[in-house]
Parts: C-alpha cells; sequence; structure tokens
C-alpha cells in the first residue's frame, strides 16, 4: 500500500496571528511547525502500516510507503523532516515562487497533481489547517482526484482493497467503506501522536526529500498564486480588543450578582 | 431579479436553525430558492414554510445519505447550471464546508467559507485568526459560494416557498458508502455552534462537569470544553471549543474553570457576551470577559443556577 500523507506548515497555533500589508497571513513574523492536527494523520499512517505489514514496518521491502507532501516555502522541510523523523518514509515538497498567495483550490489543485502522479492507494490528511481553517482541502482532493471521500474519521482501518471508518457526525455515529484508493482525514481523537525518538531524528536526515516546482507538475504558473485566487481580500482591520469589563472577587454572593447581570442583559 | 440558492440542512427530517438563517442572507440578495437533498424531504418542506424562501428544489434519484458529500455537490451542480443563480449559500457545518469544497472544484467558482456577515454585493466578512482579524471578501470568479457560521443573524421570516419543483439527479462518483448509522444519543441540549447561550467547563472542573451541565440546563444552554478537559478525557472531543475544535458566537458564553489560553480564546471570543470564573485572578480570560468572578466554580455556579431557576418560577 502506497500511502500519500498530506501536510502543511503553519503558524505557531498558541501564537497571536495578524495580517500583512498584502492582506495575507504575516508568516514571517511567527514560529512555523507542523500544524497540530497533521500528527494525527501522520501517526494514522504508521499505525495502519504496523497493522498491515508483515514486519510491522513501512518502507520498499515491506510493500508499504509513507510519502509525506507538502506545498509551501523552502522552510517547510522542516515540517516534512518532522513527519520522517516519526517515521514516514521519504517526503515531496512542492515549491514555487507562483505559488505563493495560492487559494484552496490552488491548493488542491497542486497537491492533486502530485498525488496523480505518485500513484497512491490511500490518501491521509489532518481535518484542516490551523492558520486558514477552511477545512476543504481533503473534499476538494477527493472530488479532483476521483477518490472514495470518508472523512472526520475517528477510527481507520485496511481490510484488504477496501478501507473503513467509523466517524461521528451530526446523524450520529456513521460507519462508511470504500474500495481504495480513498482520501481518508482523522480527527484529534483518533491517537496520541508520537514523539519523534532521537533515532528517528538521526534516521530522517538521511531520508528523501524531493522538491518539485509546477513545471515538474505540468501546472502553469498562471493557474496558481495570489493573482488566480479566485476569491480576494478587500480589506482587514484588527478587532478592536475586548475591553474587560466587571472583575469581582467571590465574597459569597457572587453567582447572584451574576444573575442580576445577566438579567439586566435579558440573558437570563 | 437575481435569483440565490441555498442548500437545506437538517438531521433527522428536522430543518437545522441554520437554514432559516441563510434563507435571511439570501433575501438580501434576491429571489430564494432552497435545494433539498434529502431522502426526508417529504417532512421537510412543510417546515419551510414562514422562512424567507420563494422556491423549492427537491433532487431525486440519490440517496444522499448513503454517500460521501460528493453526491451533494454534484446535484448542486446540477441545479445550478439549470437555475444560473447569482450565489450558493451553505451553513458552516463540516459537512456544510465539504459540500461548498466539492462544489468549487465541480464548477469552478471561488469559495468563501466561515462569513458571519453578507450584504447585498456579496461582500462577505469574515472573522479569522480566532477572532482578533475582521475580514471583508468577494468571490472573482464564477458563482460565488459562500458558507455561513451558524448564530451569525437573527433570523427573519418570510412568505415560504410558493413553487415546488424536483430535478432528477445522478451520482457516478467516488463510491464511498455509509453502511451503519448509530443515530446520536441526544443530550437534549442545543447544538453546541447553534446554542444562544454556551457554559464550558475546563481544567477547573477536574472531571466534575455536574455544576457546569447544570447551569447549561438551567439556561437552556449548551455545554463546551476547553482542550484540556478533552484531552483529559473527561468530555468529548466533539464538544471541545477552540483552535482546533468549534469555533462558536453564542449571545452568552459562560467559561468556567478555563484560564483561556489563545488556543481557547480563538474559538470564543466573537461571543457577544463573556462571563468568566476562575480561581486565578491571574487568568487571562478575564481579559475578554464582560463580567468575571475570581472565585470557585463549584460554589459560583450552582448559586447562579438556583438564581436563574429562581427566577422562571
Amino acid at each position: 500500500m502506497k500511502i500519500a500523507l498530506c501536510i502543511k506548515q503553519v503558524p505557531d497555533s498558541w501564537a497571536e496571528k495578524k495580517m500583512g500589508a498584502d492582506q495575507r497571513l504575516d508568516r514571517a513574523s511567527v514560529d512555523a511547525v507542523l500544524n497540530d492536527l497533521d500528527e494525527y494523520a501522520i501517526e494514522s499512517a504508521l499505525t495502519l502500516v504496523e497493522a498491515n505489514s508483515p514486519t510491522g514496518e513501512t518502507g520498499e521491502g515491506s510493500g508499504h510507503t509513507i510519502t509525506v507532501i507538502s506545498m509551501g516555502p523552502e522552510r517547510a522541510s522542516e515540517a516534512l523532516r518532522k513527519a520522517l523523523s516519526m517515521g514516514a518514509d521519504d517526503a515531496i515538497l512542492v515549491s514555487d515562487d507562483a505559488l505563493a498567495g495560492s487559494d484552496a483550490l490552488a491548493t488542491s489543485k497542486v497537491l492533486a497533481a502530485v498525488i496523480a502522479q505518485g500513484g497512491y492507494d490511500l490518501v491521509l490528511c489532518g481535518t484542516e489547517s490551523t492558520d486558514a481553517r477552511m477545512s476543504v482541502i481533503p473534499a476538494m482532493l477527493a472530488e479532483r482526484l476521483g477518490f472514495a471521500q470518508l472523512t472526520f474519521a475517528g477510527k481507520v482501518a485496511i481490510d484488504g482493497a477496501n478501507v473503513n471508518i467509523s466517524r461521528q457526525t451530526e446523524f450520529g455515529v456513521e460507519e462508511m467503506s470504500a474500495s481504495l484508493p480513498a482520501v481518508v482525514s482523522v480527527v484529534e481523537k483518533i491517537n496520541e501522536p508520537r514523539y519523534p525518538s532521537f533515532k528517528g531524528i538521526m534516521a530522517s536526515k538521511k531520508k528523501p526529500l524531493v522538491t518539485k516546482s509546477l513545471s515538474d507538475l505540468g501546472i502553469s504558473a498562471a493557474d496558481v498564486g495570489s493573482s488566480a485566487a479566485w476569491s480576494s481580500v478587500k480589506d482587514s482591520l484588527p478587532r478592536p480588543p475586548r475591553g474587560a469589563g466587571i472583575k469581582i472577587v467571590d465574597d459569597g454572593n457572587a453567582g447572584t450578582q451574576l444573575v442580576a447581570f445577566l438579567s439586566e442583559r435579558k440573558l437570563a | 431579479m437575481s435569483n440565490v440558492l441555498i442548500l437545506v440542512d437538517s438531521v433527522s427530517g428536522k430543518v437545522s436553525k441554520s437554514t432559516a438563517e441563510i434563507a435571511t442572507f439570501a433575501k438580501r440578495i434576491g429571489d430564494v430558492t432552497a435545494v433539498i437533498c434529502s431522502s426526508d424531504s417529504a417532512a421537510l418542506i412543510p417546515q419551510l414554510s414562514g422562512l424567507s424562501i420563494d422556491k423549492t428544489i427537491t433532487c431525486t434519484g440519490v440517496e444522499f445519505e448513503k454517500l460521501s458529500t460528493g453526491a451533494v455537490a454534484a446535484a448542486l451542480a446540477a441545479v445550478i447550471a439549470k437555475e444560473s443563480p447569482s450565489a450558493v449559500l451553505i451553513a458552516s457545518s463540516a459537512r456544510g464546508k465539504e459540500i461548498a469544497g466539492r462544489l468549487s472544484v465541480r464548477i469552478e467558482s471561488g469559495i468563501i467559507t466561515d462569513a458571519i456577515d453578507l450584504d447585498a454585493d456579496l461582500v462577505a466578512t469574515q472573522s479569522v485568526f480566532g477572532g482578533s482579524t475582521t475580514v471583508h471578501s468577494v468571490v472573482t470568479h464564477g458563482t460565488p459560494i459562500v458558507t455561513i457560521r451558524g448564530n451569525s443573524i437573527e433570523a427573519i421570516s418570510g412568505t415560504g416557498p410558493s413553487t415546488h419543483e424536483e430535478v432528477a439527479v445522478s451520482y457516478d462518483g467516488d463510491r464511498a458508502a455509509v453502511s451503519s448509522v448509530a443515530p446520536a444519543v441526544k443530550s437534549g441540549r442545543p447544538e453546541l455552534t447553534e446554542a444562544s447561550i454556551i457554559v464550558s467547563g475546563g481544567k477547573g472542573t477536574d472531571g466534575n462537569f455536574t455544576p457546569v451541565e447544570e447551569l447549561a440546563d438551567a439556561l437552556g444552554g449548551a455545554v463546551g470544553a476547553s482542550r484540556a478537559a478533552t484531552d483529559a478525557g473527561w468530555y468529548p472531543h466533539s464538544l471541545q471549543v477552540g483552535q482546533t475544535g468549534k469555533t462558536v458566537s453564542p449571545q452568552l458564553y459562560i467559561a468556567a474553570g478555563i484560564s483561556g489560553a489563545i488556543q481557547h480564546r480563538a474559538g470564543m471570543q466573537t461571543s457577544k457576551t463573556i462571563v468568566a470564573v476562575n480561581k486565578d485572578p491571574e487568568a487571562p480570560i478575564f481579559d475578554v470577559a464582560d463580567f468575571g468572578i475570581v472565585g470557585d466554580l463549584f460554589t459560583v455556579l450552582p448559586q447562579v443556577r438556583d438564581g436563574v431557576n429562581a427566577k422562571k418560577a
């Protein structure tokens, strides 16, 4: 089984983010990290291979490989290296100056091109990136590739040429299945991502990381980047900071004072 | 007069509150056509009377509940080809955003997700970076597809649909199939993203959510949790509020025993009124609270619950 793992390098989700003068997220002023939610997809890929490989290991000889894929600037290779240190086999970074400012449509086009070239059976993703939070890439990839879409998985298992998931939606707990190839996105509760071991970190430095340009993928620079985006930001402004309001120390009747406050605002 | 499509959102034969809200935004732009992609259509159509909807189109021929959201996107694309609407509005649920994403690829149109406002000229307002920045954006290519966050507007009533059509659709896309659904156990509380009032618990509950739940029930609200509480296994991940959980914007948000790290504030700081109860006077949640109480949630919350119940009596 060939697994493609789509990841993104994002500004640290614990940091304050702001807009730059170009109406895009100012990424330079914030630490860049591997998107938290992608770690669950990496762990899922490793667990699936461990469960299905005769030796419990991944890599060429086992018949199972995990390729981690990202689109981003040169420094996004740090996020790819982290995935490699956790246990993925190799990495592909699509990096091209023309990609700056790409919308989700262009991003999904690029990722789909890499996946189509590699001939993968299973595409794994997190549910969303913590910066843009659109949560549409897995669905867009399924649409572009014609792969089965099994998203928001809380459990995932491979059974021969089929993939089965279980997920919690507004309709209840759904069991879904499909034959491969498929796109699966996983939610946080699915697992506890492993920490890279020292051995894993050392090994990751020797693992292949290939950088591809748009021309390697047969995509025109005119179809990606900010000038080709199908939506645009007219303006943005920082939300006025919320002024802190009343703050009291409970002397035994703070709850009663709160009821009065709520009732004054017609909230209780 | 332009025509706007909205996708009717429903769960178990019940039209969601978000449908009325989306219809309200759509009416600003033009005549509203509600598209139904559900095997419950016969039960749903009567529930649309009284909403600002002019016409319904029911897509037939596909068992939408058993397929991936690709089937809904394909059905919407067929209706769009027939109706040439000026925009398509969809609820910003996980499912709604997926449908919108697939649709945008399919009909080659731009997409804006999680709008909190939309004017007659289709300028969308979004609250990004955890509510710290407000953005105005427009779709510049194709038929604008906009998903709208729940609770963004007070729904207005209308005449309800006077015309009903059916469109036969088919789906030959991905074959992901839902084999079984175990209906969710209803808590009896409103959906987190639809609720007007939310009471959330964090680390300070030490795993005991009883006072949080009791206050939520007294107020008729939903219960949420911080990441610390869901990571500890005290409360389901599906009810996590924050950067990596749900983003909510209720009339009233009560944070109990939640310190208010950026991670959490990102999911709730656009709430209209924020109340915080925390033992630590330095907790950052107090910086965004309209009413802060430095105290023990185990004594404060029951007092509030009793006060609220007494007012109702």
